[in-house]
């Protein structure tokens, strides 16, 4: 239950967040698809980022501005990741592999998630 | 039981064995009674084929009379005969056990004596998988199941997966076998195996127990156990059986088998219940919270009929209604007026957020002034060592007793308060509780496709592929793997939840819960954690020696991944060394082949399965392996979570 209120309150940041913000610097998502890995964020969030215990990241991610400041002060479980271990050019490395992933396909083209 | 069984050797087979000079000499080497050194060299092995006739001596010693002790080789009505007797009356279906000397007398009255039927013997390789299948057969079939298991190393294995069963309130039967006389203790191991006081390493974490010193005394307190193992809340028992009780002979004229009744568990004050009820009907939001509430369809039907009646949204899952219920889910907490527990294991963190940062901090979800009511049996019965009775929560209004038992008494209570203006507004909220929970449903649907095509899988995906493998056929549920996308239509499609969260229970739970649904010729599936796997495998050669027919899908994310996140957060919070959280919480370097290992232990297995597309095929054929009884395994690289 906590887990999706959780969730809940991440879409909702991702929703409000990616009407107001710039534009993401621009990061190396090749490096950013390793660093995903090797950090420890597809812990919680899939290789896939599509989420499991954590929020579900991709596609669409929320702006990068909020990312930043979310994942330097979580404000529910996550732990932080400070500039003393993730630099924000590494952030900036993470957000574009995000936004490399796919939208997935439309539920009605997949036969057994159809009602 | 103050009698010598020592002597062990019988003279005159002793005498003819010498005189036949056969092979395997090496055991005449014996001490016999009575006989010194010297004519013990006398009738020392002979040489191959030159069997020497016997010395006047040892003639004369074999016709002369014999110890009185030397005779006792046999027995009639073995003590563990009437303990089989016993335990039949009981109406026992299966004995768990890993064998062991210590009940060797007990088993082989099972098995001869009471002709290896009701109850039946299964056959595991380690006492913590025994207590599991035992625990997983109560949580489908509602009756306990018998384990037996040494009283000291044998109950060590088992003490985990006790613990789980009693955190998950499962009454599971263990008989531990001892050998309390040490004067009648063979050398060695047997008192190495051998307990003052076997039950006290686990009395902190079962309900009773007792160490009978006669054949009618076990009666007795077999049958105490019993009933107390199923008075709520339940939990399981240990009952010892004494070494000496088990292989001496009985007097059958002087026992008799207690008559065994069951207590009905206990139902509301109907004061309280009236409160309860009057606060209910009241409410603008009320939502339900369900723990263990269900243990009979009929619970089932209950919760859907208060459910209905109120117009309230139930939370909880599980069997305690269909999961397409269109009261089945929602309901916010932070905007409810009264809040309804029954039986519910952790109230308060139910009630409240706690936040795992370095400074722990906890907030409720509840507003001031919501009115928290609880009914439950657990209330009744609170042990203090072990901590399973989670944070003390404040509530306004608490009734001990069974929620299944109160439900029809504050159902009618309920109805008798709702007028029509008040069914006006509860059934106003019931469209709105139905409308939400179907846009949830619709929801879940579009949450399953993000990762779909991913490799490794994603759960979502490994959860929809189960299920489009199993939705037309009479399935359940004996594991993990199920989702809201499933349609949860009979009580029996899911088992009964709860316990310590011990790792290592999960595989035997489902073997025994599979087996419970084996005479209904239910296809049976299952997620199955791969750490959890590892600890005891043996599980699933139990299930193919016993034909117990179950699919089992790997959740194989290569990790005890619950401890890779735990170890992420301390790199984390400490600043450093955010690029190690797998060491020692990674199952890498080798991969393991889980079906490799399923079919060394005679199971069907397919996979590693990596590719999304290749899933749904093995599953299909998996499933027709288990329709022709067999037990099978899929093994499937997933996403961590």
């Amino acid at each position: 239950m906590r887990l999706t209120i959780f969730l809940s309150i991440l879409l909702l940041i991702s929703s409000v967040a990616s009407a107001q913000t710039p534009a993401a610097p621009a990061g190396n998502a090749e490096n950013g698809k390793k660093i995903f890995t090797s950090y420890g964020c597809y812990q919680c969030h899939n290789y896939a980022a599509n989420g499991g215990a954590g929020a579900r990241l991709a596609p669409k991610p929320i702006a990068f501005q909020a990312f930043l400041k979310y994942v330097r002060h979580p404000a529910d479980q996550m732990p932080p990741y400070t500039t003393k271990v993730v630099t924000d050019k590494e952030l900036a490395d993470i957000y574009a592999f995000l936004l490399t992933i796919p939208a997935p396909p439309a539920v009605a083209t997949i036969p057994i998630l159809k009602p | 039981m103050a009698k010598s069984k020592k002597t062990s050797i019988n003279r005159r087979g002793f005498l003819k064995g010498a005189a036949a000079g056969a092979a395997g000499a090496a055991a005449l080497v014996v001490q016999v009674p009575g006989v010194n050194a010297q004519q013990q060299a006398a009738a020392a092995p002979p040489q191959r084929g030159t069997a020497p006739s016997p010395s006047a001596s040892q003639l004369a010693a074999e016709a002369g009379p014999l110890p009185v002790d030397a005779e006792i080789l046999t027995v009639e009505n073995a003590g563990s005969d009437f303990m089989v007797d016993v335990f039949k009356s009981m109406g026992f279906d299966y004995i768990a056990a890993n064998p062991g000397s210590s009940f060797r007398g007990l088993q082989e009255s099972f098995i001869n004596y009471g002709g290896n039927k009701s109850p039946e013997w299964l056959t595991c390789c380690h006492e913590e998988s025994s207590v599991a299948l035992a625990d997983g057969y109560f949580r489908v079939e509602g009756k306990p199941m018998l384990v037996l298991a040494h009283g000291t190393v044998g109950l060590q294995h088992a003490s985990m997966t006790i613990y789980n069963a009693f955190v998950a309130r499962t009454p599971v039967f263990v008989v531990l076998g001892n050998a309390l006389d040490a004067t009648q203790r063979r050398p060695g191991v047997e008192w190495n195996h051998s307990v003052q006081d076997a039950s006290s390493m686990v009395r902190d974490f079962i309900k009773w127990d007792d160490n009978p010193v006669s054949l009618q005394h076990f009666a007795e307190s077999a049958v105490r156990a019993y009933k107390i193992s199923m008075t709520v809340p339940m939990a399981p028992v240990v009952l010892v059986a004494d070494g000496d009780l088990q292989e001496d002979s009985a007097d059958r004229s002087k026992l008799r088998i207690p008559k065994l009744t069951l207590t009905r568990p206990p139902a509301g004050d109907a004061g309280a219940v009236a409160e309860v009820a009057k606060m209910l009907v009241a409410a603008e939001n009320p939502v339900i919270i369900a723990g263990r509430v269900a243990s009979t369809p009929e619970g089932s039907k209950l919760m859907v009929e208060l459910a209905e009646t109120l117009q309230a949204p139930v939370q909880g899952g599980g069997r305690n209604m269909p999961n397409r219920h269109p009261l089945s889910g929602g309901g916010g907490l932070a905007n409810a007026d009264v809040v309804l527990g029954l039986q519910v294991d952790d109230l308060w963190g139910t009630l409240n957020n706690f936040r795992d940062q370095q400074e722990r901090s906890s907030k409720p979800i509840i507003k001031p002034g919501t009115k928290v009511l609880s009914i439950s049996s657990y209330d009744l019965y609170t042990k203090s060592n072990y901590q399973d009775f989670q944070r003390y929560t404040e509530v306004d209004l608490a009734i001990a007793a069974d929620a299944e038992a109160t439900l029809p008494s504050l159902i009618e209570a309920c109805k008798k308060l709702i007028t029509g203006d008040r069914r006006r507004v509860m059934d106003e909220r019931g469209r709105k509780i139905a409308a939400a929970n179907a846009a949830a449903l619709e929801r879940a649907r579009t949450e399953a496709t993000y990762g779909w095509d991913s490799s490794p899988i994603t759960t979502q995906r490994v959860s929809a592929e189960m299920w489009n493998a199993v939705k037309d056929k009479d399935w359940a549920l004996i594991g993990g793997g199920g989702s809201r996308l499933w349609n949860i239509d009979q009580f029996y499609r899911t088992m009964a939840g709860g316990g310590a969260a011990a790792i290592g229970s999960s595989l035997p739970t489902a073997v025994g819960a599979a087996l419970a649904h084996k005479k209904h010729g239910r296809i049976c599936i299952g997620l199955q954690n791969d750490g959890d796997l590892m600890y005891a495998p043996g599980a699933l050669w139990t299930a193919a020696h016993h034909r117990i027919p179950m699919l089992l899908v790997m959740h194989n994310n290569r990790a005890y991944h619950q401890e890779v996140m735990h170890i992420q957060r301390m790199a984390n919070r400490r600043q450093r060394g955010i690029t190690s959280a797998g060491i020692g919480t990674t199952i890498t370097d080798p991969n393991i082949d889980y079906s490799t290992l399923a079919r060394s232990l005679g199971l069907y297995g397919e996979g590693p399965i990596s590719d999304p597309k290749d899933l749904g095929p093995a599953l299909k054929r998996a499933v027709e392996r288990v329709e022709k009884g067999e037990p099978a395994l899929v093994d499937v690289v997933t996403q961590p979570r």
